[in-house]
């Protein structure tokens, strides 16, 4: 029973994490048809400017509970600086070509991207501990969990329903979901299908920039730091139906849910449970468990 | 229409290696022997990639086929080059065999990425397996050719020898299959299935073919690869490792069966250039030059080659 | 295109000069292989690469204290080749190939990874090359086969797990029931933890172990790990993790109370202890993979190059720095002893590598013995210590100190079979 509880709680925060990693790939694939590898570098850039600015802040004897603000400031200023440069830079020339060639660019930016960020901040590691530790901690049972925990799940919740609430409820969501459905009817409906994109681009990697920041305080900010999240959030959509946001959820849910009952019950084999879990839904859900129906064009 | 001048053009490459081996510095014969062996996995990515399928997970062919190498030596003291090479092939052939009935009713992304996740897999198991060094790996025993070993200074030029030969082999094979109506199948089954379909020929069955030709071919590659460089890991089924192939997939460009194996050899250069002149900055130098070629050589590197056809 | 220019012009060279005899004073070209990207640049590649450069420096300028105050080795200057470790084990062969046929580097001194020690310790063997690895922690490399041209400057990880049994058991002074681990699920986090059990059942009979957890590699996430652990309620907590996961690990660890709970000994600790001195509470046990850092004996050269390191990069060296120091001290005192040997002429390959088997010799780290692998695999003592913090500043405290024969096996036993069966000599 115990351990029930602990897997539960496990699993919730995993999957928090997970949910705010990956949402934002979604989102920019169900828009604009692109996988998009970058976003492992928008995590990153997002935690590494968390760290950093913070981490100035703070020694700057700003007081510590003004940090959690400064973390998501942080990753607003790095993307709105960095995606709209690339989306108006090098991708919008590349939206005719096939779909895994744009994956291919993403690819290349990444790679770029990664050494830039190693550029920019070097190869040693940046810390922010302070907002961890800061709000105390609560038990369950005999096992305690800093409430830092909580507002990682906070911050999985408000971005999801955030973002169903936009897109449902608001002018800019509803012509989103215009273009989500038909970017050609869409375009000859007189929507700016590129300032679309544009704004898509930046606030899907504005949501993995603060999943980044927001881990940052949790772990150590290395090179490297972009690459795990990728496939682990490619997992996670596509399990839920690439584009589709109920999807992303239920993914992380279940990721998060089974990873941590493996690590609790059968810890053997969570090296490869994620991709198992990936292989078994996309092998009776082709794909994934919610997915478009698309009409067959004859 | 003009003759097919493929298979003279790559029987004159091949004797062109032959020839030229001798003189070429010995770091060169080996930078070729692996290029070779790359570009037969991506002779088969070019095949799927010619009826729109990208496999994310060629990697696990790859690795299939250099730990059969590998674990007959290891086991069973098999040197014999073409022995360990038929083992890869069979193996990586024979789990295609079955995963395609699996894997040929996917498409687009979805194929790519169930195919990501199957190598994981594998990758997770291997990492597990203490037995086989885990994610140390273990050496592979140096080859033999019908239980003759070269002499230490030609070790790496009939290492090479055989990859240009089995490369040359293959390639002609799979120009040959191009050419064949299920081979002509591809470009239909990447435009319209259901058209495929209504002509009578079965798009799947097309589908699984390709997927077990491509799976032979990585894992014939991954034999040599284990071969050449003489230890084998379980990186070799992670997934920057089926990235890898793709990217010089994209660079070689669809157009020939040469091109697959200019791609490894150009991709080969592009990273050690980028080792030797910028140690901390290696992968911006390869990022770099992918985005140039997908911008200014959008067909691949393989179009600098192509005459402009008359209109 | 410059970039295929060089490339054309160096295959052109590479293929039209041919090898001249090198004159006394002529430079020596030595090949440096140390991570400088991905995630192990932080902790171990980039500080090892710094020492590297500090020792070559120094060296050239002849400021290296006794006994290695002559310039470069025996008087020939060092030209440093620097090649980063990433790419995996086919980039690697491919990188050594080159430095040695294309670039004609006289030597090799480098490899954290053990997946590529591994790699290139037949490659360097078909090309006659001496490479010298600095930190690789497999002990399977000269257990699985013997060598001619490579040697390891370093212990193997097996004197890790070892030593952390032997301080645990005397710290907790023999009163452990029960074990848990959380290692890395790759080779070296198998390898440490599977040691690590073997010694605890052997050194205190009765031990149980309450969970192994063996989290992917740089997964950053520990939650439900950590939970494990603690619902394990465990008398000692083993951990092999290292870089941004150990630090991961201490920093979700100590709120939840995890130090409190368990005495864990992080047998690569050294690397995070500056960094995360506000983090890691007392008491934690704390190793360096052998006599370094913190560890290192207070002698005239370890004060030399923890000075000359500090005043320089604004930190101290770490393991890694004092391993690839070792390294290229080690090569030195091989190199200048075959000199003497020759009569003061510049020695070939053959003559260093009969001065560098069983060779002794002196590092920042204290005393190194070539003593198994047939000589070609060094031993030295090891130690442990616990963290505590003086005035605000990170030490350790309590430390003990593990002679070399102790904590490694024999000459040509296997280090499993030698833990198996009891540590006998």
């Amino acid at each position: 029973m115990d351990q029930l509880v602990a897997v539960l709680i496990d699993g919730i925060i995993y999957s928090a994490w997970l949910f705010v990693a990956a949402v934002g790939l979604t989102l920019i694939y169900g828009v604009m048809k692109i996988v998009n590898v970058t976003h492992g570098s928008f995590y990153a850039l997002g935690a590494y400017a968390a760290a950093s600015i913070t981490g100035w802040a703070l020694a700057q004897g700003m007081p510590p509970s003004l940090s959690y603000p400064v973390l998501l400031g942080s990753a607003l200023l790095v993307t709105l600086v960095v995606a709209p440069l690339i989306e108006r830079g090098i991708l919008r020339f590349m939206y005719v070509k096939d779909e895994v060639v744009i994956l291919l660019i993403t690819y290349a930016l990444f790679l770029i991207l990664e050494d830039a960020i190693k550029l920019v901040w070097g190869v040693n590691p940046y810390f922010i501990a302070e907002p961890y530790g800061l709000l105390g901690s609560f038990d369950v049972m005999d096992l305690t969990y800093p409430y830092y925990n909580l507002i990682l799940v906070g911050v999985a919740i408000v971005c999801g329903v955030g973002l169903f609430w936009m897109l449902g409820h608001t002018r800019a969501g509803k012509l989103l979901v215009a273009v989500i459905h038909d970017t050609e009817v869409s375009r000859a409906m007189g929507i700016n299908v590129e300032r679309m994109y544009l704004f898509t681009f930046t606030f899907g990697s504005l949501l993995a920039a603060i999943g980044g920041a927001f881990t940052a305080p949790t772990v150590s900010v290395v090179p490297g730091l972009g690459i795990e999240v990728i496939v682990l959030s490619f997992a996670v959509v596509v399990i839920g139906g690439l584009g589709s946001l109920p999807g992303a959820a239920l993914g992380a849910v279940m990721v998060g849910l089974v990873r941590s009952a493996t690590i609790h019950y059968l810890p053997q084999v969570e090296l490869f449970v994620i991709y198992l879990v990936m292989a078994m839904v996309l092998a009776f859900r082709p794909r994934g468990l919610f997915s478009i129906a698309e009409a067959r064009k004859i | 229409m003009r003759p097919d001048r493929t298979p003279l053009t790559l029987l004159l490459i091949g004797a062109a290696i032959l020839a030229v081996g001798p003189f070429a510095p010995q770091w060169t014969l080996f930078l070729l022997t692996v290029a070779l062996a790359k570009g037969l996995v991506v002779l088969g990515l070019m095949m799927l990639l010619r009826c729109g399928l990208v496999s994310f997970g060629q990697a696990l062919y790859y690795c299939l086929g250099a730990y059969a190498a590998g674990m007959l030596g290891r086991l069973y003291e098999v040197s014999g080059v073409f022995t360990l090479m038929l083992a890869g092939m069979a193996t990586s052939a024979f789990v295609a065999f079955v995963l395609g009935f699996l894997l040929a009713r996917y498409r687009s992304i979805f194929f790519g990425l169930l195919s990501l996740a199957i190598s994981m897999i594998l990758y997770g198991l291997l990492v597990k397996t203490e037995a086989l060094g885990s994610s140390d790996g273990f050496n592979v025993l140096p080859s033999t050719l019908f239980g003759w070993r070269p002499a230490d200074e030609w070790v790496r030029y009939s290492v090479l020898a055989v990859a240009a030969g089995v490369a040359v082999i293959a390639a002609l094979a799979v120009h040959r299959y191009l050419g064949t109506p299920l081979g002509r199948l591809a470009p239909a089954i990447k435009d319209n299935e259901i058209r495929v379909e209504y002509m009578g020929a079965s798009a799947r069955q097309a589908v699984h073919v390709k997927y077990v030709i491509a799976a032979a071919l990585a894992g014939l590659g991954g034999a040599l690869a284990a071969t050449t460089v003489g230890h084998i890991d379980p990186e070799m089924a992670y997934w920057t490792t089926s990235g890898e192939f793709i990217f010089i997939t994209i660079l070689a460009g669809t157009g020939s069966v040469i091109a697959p194996f200019l791609g490894a050899l150009i991709f080969g250069i592009i990273q050690t250039v980028a080792f030797d002149i910028s140690p901390n900055t290696w992968q911006m130098v390869l990022g770099a030059s992918l985005l140039a070629v997908i911008v200014f050589l959008p067909r691949g590197l393989w179009s600098l080659f192509r005459r402009r056809k008359a209109a | 295109m410059h970039v295929m220019k060089r490339a054309i012009v160096a295959v052109a060279a590479a293929a039209l000069v041919p090898a001249f005899a090198a004159a006394q004073d002529a430079p020596l070209k030595i090949g440096v292989v140390s991570f400088l990207s991905g995630a192990a640049a932080g902790p171990f590649g980039v500080p090892a690469r710094n020492g590297a450069e500090i020792m070559f420096e120094m060296l050239n300028a002849g400021k290296v204290p006794a006994p290695y105050a002559t310039k470069g080795f025996g008087g020939a200057p060092l030209q440093m080749n620097l090649v980063d470790e990433s790419g995996g084990t086919t980039v690697q062969v491919t990188e050594f190939r080159n430095m040695v046929q294309r670039d004609n580097v006289d030597l090799i001194i480098g490899y954290i990874s053990s997946g590529s020690c591994l790699g290139i310790a037949p490659v360097a063997e078909e090309l006659k090359k001496l490479t010298v690895f600095f930190d690789c922690g497999t002990p399977r490399i000269f257990e699985e086969k013997s060598y001619k041209y490579v040697f390891r400057t370093a212990s193997t990880a097996t004197m890790d797990s070892v030593g952390a049994a032997l301080y645990v058991k005397d710290l907790k002074k023999g009163k452990i029931k029960t074990i848990a681990g959380l290692n890395q699920n790759y080779a070296w986090g198998q390898d440490s933890w599977k040691d690590f059990e073997a010694s605890m059942k052997n050194l205190t009979p009765g031990v149980k172990v309450a969970t192994s957890q063996m989290p992917k590699l740089f997964a950053g996430q520990y939650n439900a790990e950590i939970s494990t652990i603690l619902g394990a309620k465990a008398d000692v907590v083993h951990s092999s993790f290292w870089d941004g996961d150990l630090e991961a690990f201490i920093l979700q660890a100590g709120p939840r109370g995890l130090f409190k709970r368990s005495t864990v000994i992080l047998t690569t600790g050294e690397t995070a202890m500056y960094k995360l001195a506000d983090r890691i509470p007392d008491g934690v046990v704390i190793g360096a993979r052998g006599p370094y850092g913190p560890f290192a004996p207070d002698n005239e050269l370890n004060q030399w190059f923890s000075k000359t390191f500090q005043d320089r990069y604004g930190v101290p060296p770490n393991y890694a720095a004092y391993q690839m120091a070792q390294a290229i001290l080690g090569t030195k005192a091989a190199w200048e002893r075959a000199q003497a040997a020759n009569g003061g002429k510049r020695p070939d390959t053959d003559q260093v590598i009969a001065a560098f088997e069983r060779l002794t010799f002196i590092s920042p780290g204290g005393k190194v013995e070539m003593a198994i692998g047939g000589g070609h695999q060094a031993i030295t003592e090891t130690a442990y210590g616990v963290s505590r913090k003086v005035k605000g500043k990170m030490t350790v405290a309590n430390v003990k100190r593990y002679p070399a024969e102790m904590v490694n096996p024999p000459d040509g036993v296997k280090a499993e079979d030698w833990i198996a069966n009891g540590f006998k000599k």
